[in-house]
């Protein structure tokens, strides 16, 4: 197809991409010839610091590690911006160096929000 | 571009990589062991230098133990994607001049998109696991990892500002009179501790501290699964320093006088990747592990200012030193 654009660039990354997941996949395939097959009900029972498990392995957990994962959306996003401003840093000059410190200091408001929140506190 | 050319690279690189990764384990084990007045391994082999190639054997031959009410699927592909993620992080870093096997624009970001790949290996393998350590331990990691992320992002930004690019080949070439730890000394302590926290070695193993969550998120993990796990943290070991190495110490670059302008290249690399794979085990052997708030609170608190001071003050500095030129 005329004018379409093949990442030619990125063609090592697939080949690097194949190879990792063959090393991942290999050991475990050819493994399977060479180990042991010998289970039972009680070998395949979670650890438990040899007690028999006790409820619900994955019911509940800590809603800290939810607002961690929506504040780190935030922050990554954040960063992201960061990354093109600081590459063309020496073109933009005076101009973006101001517009960036407004930009981080909006954020700034809200980081200051989380913490007096409470939420960064892990007690 | 050649692909039969870029394949065999590819295969070179990641296999004397994965080499390199077994003697890494050697090496930690030594290391330690001097450092508490033991041998370490002395028995198989000279000095015990086959060590890693009888537990790599040994790997092979052991039970693959899925337990029941794991999420088979999951728990099956888990250590795989570690490993992927952290191999194909070799993609971009630059051995010497001119040698990357791909020479992306965008290899900072590229590294680090990766190493948030590697958190989904840690978080499935929790999760699938079925138990209640794994569970936990996985959470606690992908926190961490992510927390970090920031931090480590974030520091590499005065970086960028410096050099002018986001190729890690760029940034190697930018730092040729001198690397960029004499002058961004914050964000090289930034990135140092955020580092040895995204791959959760001590003193910020908490996702495995034994004490307290058995092996954490590879608790019912077994024979080569686990073994992958083990070969993804050490690769991911080897990828930070590497950065470390490119970002901050110079990558490729030495001294050029006397005899030093007759060493390879490749050399000073590799010095100051062991350098830095040296300062983990040092810190390992040297400090008690962190609390789980204090890791956090770390992270969040002064980590992420921490950068963001860093890269004020760089833009300013190098405001400063250009003749002021209001464009509107």
């Amino acid at each position: 197809m005329p004018g379409t654009y093949i990442p030619l660039n990125y063609l090592p990354v697939l080949i690097i991409l194949i190879v990792a997941t063959l090393v991942g996949l290999l050991p475990l395939l050819l493994g399977i010839i060479l180990r042991p097959k010998r289970y039972y009900p009680l070998k395949l029972t979670p650890y438990e610091s040899g007690n028999p498990p006790v409820g619900e392995p994955q019911s509940k957990f800590s809603v800290r590690f939810y607002i961690i994962a929506m504040l780190f959306v935030v922050f990554d996003v954040e960063a992201v911006f960061l990354y093109p401003w600081a590459v063309a840093y020496d073109r933009i000059g005076l101009y973006g160096f101001i517009e960036m410190i407004i930009f981080i200091f909006i954020l700034l408001i809200g980081y200051i929000y989380v913490w007096e929140k409470k939420a960064l506190e892990w007690e | 571009m050649n692909i039969g050319i870029t394949a065999i690279k590819v295969v070179i690189v990641i296999s004397v990589t994965m080499l390199h990764v077994a003697y890494v384990v050697y090496f930690e084990r030594k290391v330690i062991g001097h450092m508490q007045a033991r041998l370490g391994p002395m028995r198989v082999g000279p000095h015990g230098l086959l060590q890693p190639i009888a537990d790599g054997i040994k790997l092979f031959f052991k039970e693959d133990i899925i337990p029941s009410g794991a999420d088979k699927p999951i728990f099956y592909i888990a250590p795989v994607i570690g490993v992927i993620a952290v191999l194909a992080s070799l993609a971009v870093i630059p051995l010497w001049e001119g040698f990357s096997i791909a020479d992306l624009n965008i290899g900072v970001l590229y590294i680090l998109a990766l190493s948030s790949v590697g958190a989904y290996s840690v978080i499935l393998a929790g999760w699938a696991s079925n138990s209640k350590y794994s569970f936990l331990g996985g959470l606690r990691s992908s926190a961490q990892v992510i927390s970090y992320e920031i931090a480590l992002g974030l520091s590499l930004v005065g970086i960028m500002m410096l050099s002018g690019s986001a190729n890690l080949s760029d940034i190697v070439r930018a730092q040729s009179d001198y690397p960029f730890v004499l002058i961004q000394p914050l964000a090289f302590f930034v990135f140092l501790v955020s580092m040895i926290a995204e791959t959760n070695r001590a003193p910020f193993d908490l996702p495995e501290a034994e004490s307290e969550l058995v092996a954490g998120y590879f608790t019912e993990y077994s024979g080569m699964r686990f073994g992958l796990f083990f070969m993804a943290e050490y690769a991911a070991m080897f990828i930070m320093s590497a950065v470390a190495t490119v970002c901050f110490l110079g990558g490729w670059n030495g001294p050029d006088f006397w005899v030093f302008s007759y060493v390879p290249k490749i050399a000073w690399f590799l010095i100051k990747v062991y350098a830095l794979i040296f300062f983990y085990f040092w810190i390992r052997a040297t400090l008690p592990r962190y609390r789980y708030d204090q890791l956090m609170g770390l992270g969040w608190k002064l980590f992420i200012p921490l950068a963001l001071v860093n890269i004020g003050v760089t833009g300013l500095v190098k405001e400063s030193s250009n003749p002021i030129v209001i464009k509107l």
